[in-house]
């Protein structure tokens, strides 16, 4: 059978076709074939930074609705820019008071007074209640004693959207890192692929540093996307040296892979793995300051806040980015990464089961 | 055993192997000489499985020696890796992969072995090179499966129920391809709970039960040791009851008479005289028939006479 002679024809192996390439080419292939993970991946955080960015964008102050009773009080107040008065009988100034259309209603008291009702515990109340009370007693004829000025503050590196580029940066080395290294793996133990391959001669090291490597050339597109979008979009600076911004990047993806290598060494189910990938994320999403400064939290739960691998990449990027600091200001952020990786990276391969 | 040692491909003695409190492998010895296609025939839970794996250096024996092309797997794991082909149980390989790209991925952990087309062609899944996984038949994953192990041009191969779940034509398909592979002079062990494809495929056969052999050799001499050549039997819609066996018995070359749901068998030598007399013996009895079936003993039969249990039995 001719066939059958082939099998023992038998040639050496191009160079071409070195192992680590070809599991390498496979991550790419088994990526770029499944849609909803270039979604995740690549569209959601742009997606997720404009849609922000939008939202929290700089607009000129907001200008309070409020309602008088008498027109010589919508006068008074209309003075205030700040202000839009509406001129409206008592009763109906009370219905759009707690209807909420307005924040605000200035009456006529007793004695030449004026009264303002408002909601106390509603900040534009209070802040109505005190732009109202400066026009009326400006009109009344009152002199301030000290003059002021005022120096407006509308710089790039001091809004949202230069708070979140780096926080959504983070977050995504984070999802990727641990999703796309964790998941392939447990997929494969569960289908029994990964007992078939090391049935073959495949050196074992090769199929993790596959993921390596796939990784870190996803790294470019993945992080130069989102910071493109940033940048172009939004004018969010880029203050540190490039080439530490890209180490930044590097050590927390390494980090975030060698986590999810950790959490994939031992899970035999697709289930098991989620919800171990969503118990380490999502307490990172919440405290690791993505969408809000993670000083906030007390300062009894700081150090656990700040031992965090997010914290400290996102940490890192802001300093770099918006305070242009060196990869020096940051060692202690990267300490805490390089811990992470080294002691997961350690962990993993003790623990991972190859069946 | 005739042949020396060193001529064997695979060689067991004493294996052992408990998980918690189930043993699954007995102190099993087994010869495996080369150029032979060695089957292990057994019902689901016998350890065949448990075997298979041990020599293919996935799974650790509690006690006992392999020795697989006269090397160990503690002392050469690696150049047995090279010089092995495996298929296992219920891999499902990457499903966004083409059947292409696989071969070339499997190929590449090999120092030799035939180019990827040509592999594809020894299966026939020429058609289907550029197909996804995830888009061949049952039939079709099986064959990719088997040239998975092919790709490294195996002095031995292993097969784990190659042909489970598979429709009969993708079988037949199947088979042919593994005696493809045995006329060229490879050595074979496969593992199968069908007796048909152990009588097709298999050179040699043990047949084993709860970890152990309970017979071993060619398909014929297994047969022929249980002394019987054929099978008879018969049922008489519901008055099978009523039938006098101890006559049937005494039937010439009837050896033995068994009731089983509602229908009698009878285990017989030469079924020419045999049909024609109990034909007679019925009408004289009275029992109106409504089935009469015969067939030659196979490996089930042996199977049972052996255990007294079917192979598929659940």
């Amino acid at each position: 059978m001719s066939e059958a002679a082939a099998v023992s024809g038998t040639r050496a192996r191009p160079r071409a076709r070195h192992p680590l390439a070809q599991l390498t080419g496979t991550r790419f292939r088994e990526f770029l074939r499944e849609p909803e993970a270039l979604f995740w991946g690549f569209a959601f955080p742009i997606l997720l930074a404009i849609g922000l960015g939008i939202a929290f964008r700089n607009r000129p102050p907001d200008v309070l609705k409020i309602a008088a009773v008498t027109p010589e009080l919508a006068r008074s107040l209309a003075r205030e820019k700040l202000l839009a008065v509406e001129e409206l009988p008592a009763a109906a100034g009370a219905a759009e008071l707690r209807t909420g259309k307005v924040v605000l209603l200035a009456e006529p008291g007793p004695g030449g007074t004026v009264t303002y009702r408002y909601d106390d515990t509603n900040p534009d109340g209070r802040t109505a209640r005190r732009l109202a009370d400066d026009a009326v007693q400006r009109a009344a004829g009152r002199a301030d004693p000290v003059g002021a000025r005022d120096e407006l503050l509308r710089e790039p590196g001091s809004r949202y959207i230069d708070f979140l580029v780096p926080g959504l940066l983070g977050m995504g080395l984070m999802g990727n890192g641990i999703w796309l290294t964790g998941f392939p793996i447990v997929d494969a133990r569960r289908k029994k692929l990964l007992k078939r391959l090391v049935a073959t001669p495949m050196p074992r090291p090769y199929y993790l540093l596959s993921f390596l490597l796939f990784r870190l050339s996803l790294l470019g597109v993945e992080v130069g996307l989102l910071l493109g979008a940033g940048v172009f979009l939004f004018g969010v600076p880029v203050r540190g040296r490039f080439l530490d911004f890209a180490a930044i990047c590097v050590l927390g993806s390494l980090a975030f892979n060698a986590l999810g290598l950790l959490i994939a060494s031992r899970a035999r189910t697709i289930e098991a793995a989620s919800g171990l990938m969503n118990l380490t994320m999502m307490p990172m999403w919440v405290l690791s300051g993505v969408f809000f400064s993670s000083q906030r939290f007390p300062d009894a739960v700081q150090p656990l806040v700040r031992a965090l691998p997010l914290t400290a990449t996102i940490d890192a990027l802001r300093m770099n980015m918006l305070q242009g600091a060196t990869l020096l200001q940051a060692a202690p952020q990267l300490a805490v990464m390089g811990a992470w990786l080294g002691l997961s990276f350690t962990l993993a391969l003790k623990l991972f089961r190859w069946r | 055993m005739a042949e020396p040692l060193s001529k064997a491909a695979l060689r067991v003695r004493q294996l052992r192997k408990a998980y918690q409190d189930v043993v699954a492998v007995d102190g099993l010895d087994l010869e495996v000489r080369a150029g032979e296609c060695f089957g292990l025939l057994g019902p689901n839970g016998a350890g065949k499985t448990t075997t298979i794996e041990i020599c293919e250096g996935l799974t650790r024996a509690d006690a006992g020696e392999v020795e697989v092309l006269g090397l160990r797997w503690d002392a050469h794991a690696s150049e047995l890796r090279q010089r092995l082909g495996i298929q296992l149980q219920e891999t499902q390989l990457a499903e966004k992969l083409t059947v292409w790209e696989t071969l070339r991925l499997f190929r590449s952990f090999y120092h030799q072995g035939p180019e990827t087309a040509e592999v594809i062609a020894l299966v026939q899944l020429e058609e289907k090179q550029k197909s996804r996984v995830g888009n061949l038949s049952g039939g079709q994953k099986q064959r990719l499966a088997l040239a998975c192990a092919l790709v490294g041009d195996p002095d031995l191969l292993f097969l784990d129920e190659p042909t489970t779940g598979l429709d009969p034509q993708a079988r037949r398909q199947l088979w042919e391809l593994i005696e493809r592979f045995q006329e060229a002079g490879r050595t074979i062990v496969l593992t199968t709970h069908y007796m048909d494809e152990a009588e097709r495929l298999c050179d040699r056969v043990a047949i084993m039960d709860h970890g152990k052999t309970i017979a071993l050799g060619t398909p014929r001499e297994l047969i022929a040791s249980i002394g019987v050549e054929h099978l008879v039997e018969f049922s008489s819609d519901g008055a099978a009851g009523s039938v006098d066996t101890g006559a049937l018995g005494r039937i010439d070359g009837v050896r033995e008479v068994r009731r089983e749901n509602g229908s009698v068998q009878m285990q017989v030598t030469e079924l020419h005289r045999a049909v024609p007399a109990l034909l007679e013996e019925l009408g004289r009895q009275g029992v109106p028939l409504t089935e009469l079936r015969t067939h030659s003993a196979t490996l089930e039969d042996v199977f049972v006479a052996l255990t007294g249990r079917h192979l598929r039995d659940e």
